[in-house]
């Protein structure tokens, strides 16, 4: 079971028989107050979208889903084939069902597709993905702007911001459940 | 996260609070953040540290401190809450709190705007505060100049909910429509105080004499955002006694660990008539950095450890 407390953006829950992704969260305590766990949910199966506030002692089963490590292959048109690394069994996921997903999809990057019964419905990625740094401006040393960060954008077409010292063809280290920038790695 | 020049900005804004207070003959102080026992609160889960727990406010030494015979007294320090994690919401947080005797909650509203207005002197240079007497934000231009509005809980029930506080208390829709109708709609133009709490989210707050229905509490919001929790202060040590036994109640019934806090109540014999606020600093540099997320303007946030 999870409890309100665990719910984030991304995490997957079963209501009703079905699984159930967070799109959207959001934490909120007012002062003295109890915490309120704002969220919007989209069914896995149909797509269809709603809201719902829970509270601290609310409690949420587990979707029953079974997770297969599987190796991103190619994508063609919109559909991402994916391989499962014993069987070598081939499946595919559509655009819509990766969304933001594809901001931190490589080629060959192993990662968990969940299926419930025997049809894929989403994938997860690892925590911490290595991207390449494909388009960024130079770092102008002594700059006194004031700004601490600078936008860049990677190999996968994803823009976030970095400290000024990344570069164009560093690779660096950025955290899937935000999109975050964690630090420069040397490969 | 923040590089060195919004370190830089974040220390300037630690400096110039530190500065408003000393020159108003404020004691700095630095309480333990580790206690034994903590002051009970229902809604407040506080981590454990080998048997003790971490402070989830410096509330209970500094009032101590306060019977001690400080008058006038503020601390910046680290706090803990579990649980509580968002976009203004971080596990661990930097608190400002301050106490003065011989005040109430109105000369703490007043102390706030000269705050903030100090600050915006102090801190003119940043990119926020370079129109003269206003905060810019996003795309919100925030008029600072005096006096904020003061709203009655009361008032913004009616205003901006249609329903009447008591019955949002009596249905347990109060946090619910405050978090959706009401604080969005908060200091948007300029500051609000929300003020005059209803008896039962009193907390350590004195009961209004005028009208006893209310508790002498508010909250300072700008730009939608809850950065100041204030009260005049409860000195009535049987009144506490019983409000803290109402929340031990709640907690017990949580299956949580919860004890009277006895050297406190002994202490607040000896309190003052005061009155004292906590306000948010990392919430306060989001504001003055002109970012959304409390993330964006701390050294390290959680998932980046």
């Amino acid at each position: 079971m999870y409890t309100a407390s665990d719910l984030r953006k991304g995490l997957k829950i079963q209501i009703d028989g079905e699984p159930y992704i967070v799109t959207e969260f959001d934490f909120s305590k007012p002062g003295k107050g109890q915490a309120l766990y704002r969220t919007k949910m989209r069914n896995m199966i149909t797509g269809v979208q709603f809201t719902q506030t829970y509270r601290s002692n609310d409690k949420f089963e587990r979707p029953n889903l079974e997770e297969r490590t599987m190796q991103f292959l190619y994508s063609q048109d919109d559909e991402f084939h994916f391989m499962d690394t014993t069987s070598y069994e081939q499946i595919f996921l559509t655009r819509e069902q990766l969304g933001e997903h594809l901001n931190f999809l490589i080629d060959n990057m192993e990662v968990q597709v969940l299926f419930f019964g025997d049809r894929p419905i989403d994938i997860s990625l690892p925590t911490f993905v290595n991207l390449e740094v494909t388009v960024a401006d130079p770092w102008a040393r002594g700059d006194t702007s004031g700004t601490d960060t600078k936008p860049v954008t990677v190999q996968t077409g994803f823009q976030l911001q970095v400290p000024p010292f990344v570069e164009q063809g560093d690779k660096i280290q950025i955290d899937t459940r935000t999109g975050t920038y964690i630090t420069r790695v040397k490969e | 996260m923040l590089g060195p020049s919004g370190l830089r900005r974040r220390s300037e804004l630690m400096g110039a609070l530190r500065a408003f207070f000393l020159a108003r003959d404020y004691l700095e102080v630095d309480t333990p953040v580790r206690l034994p026992c903590l002051l009970p609160e229902a809604h407040i889960v506080a981590f454990s540290s080998d048997g003790w727990w971490l402070q989830p406010s410096p509330e209970l030494c500094m009032k101590r401190l306060l019977a001690r015979g400080c008058e006038r007294l503020f601390q910046i320090c680290h706090c803990f809450r579990k649980e509580e994690c968002g976009r203004l919401h971080q596990s661990e947080f930097c608190m400002l709190e301050w106490y003065c005797s011989g005040t109430d909650y109105l000369g703490l509203m007043a102390e706030c705007e000269e705050l903030l207005t100090s600050l915006g002197r102090a801190l003119s240079h940043f990119p926020s505060l370079q129109v003269s007497g206003h905060l810019q934000w996003q795309d919100k231009k925030i008029d600072l100049s005096l006096p904020w509005e003061r709203l009655s809980v009361h008032d913004a029930f009616r205003r901006y909910t249609g329903m009447e506080v008591e019955e949002a208390l009596a249905r347990d829709l109060f946090e619910e429509l405050l978090v959706s109708r009401i604080e969005p709609r908060l200091g948007q133009q300029g500051p609000v105080f929300l003020y005059d709490y209803p008896l039962a989210l009193g907390s350590l707050a004195r009961r209004s004499t005028a009208r006893p229905k209310v508790a002498e509490r508010f909250e300072l919001y700008i730009a939608g955002v809850e950065l100041a929790n204030g009260f005049s202060e409860l000195t009535d040590v049987k009144e506490q006694r019983h409000r803290f036994a109402s929340e031990i109640a709640s907690l017990h019934s949580q299956g949580r660990e919860a004890a009277m806090p006895e050297r406190f109540l002994n202490d607040l014999e000896h309190m003052p008539a005061s009155a004292g606020i906590a306000l948010g600093v990392d919430r306060l540099f989001m504001l003055l950095s002109g970012v959304t997320d409390i993330r964006q303007a701390i050294p390290f946030p959680e998932e980046t450890l």
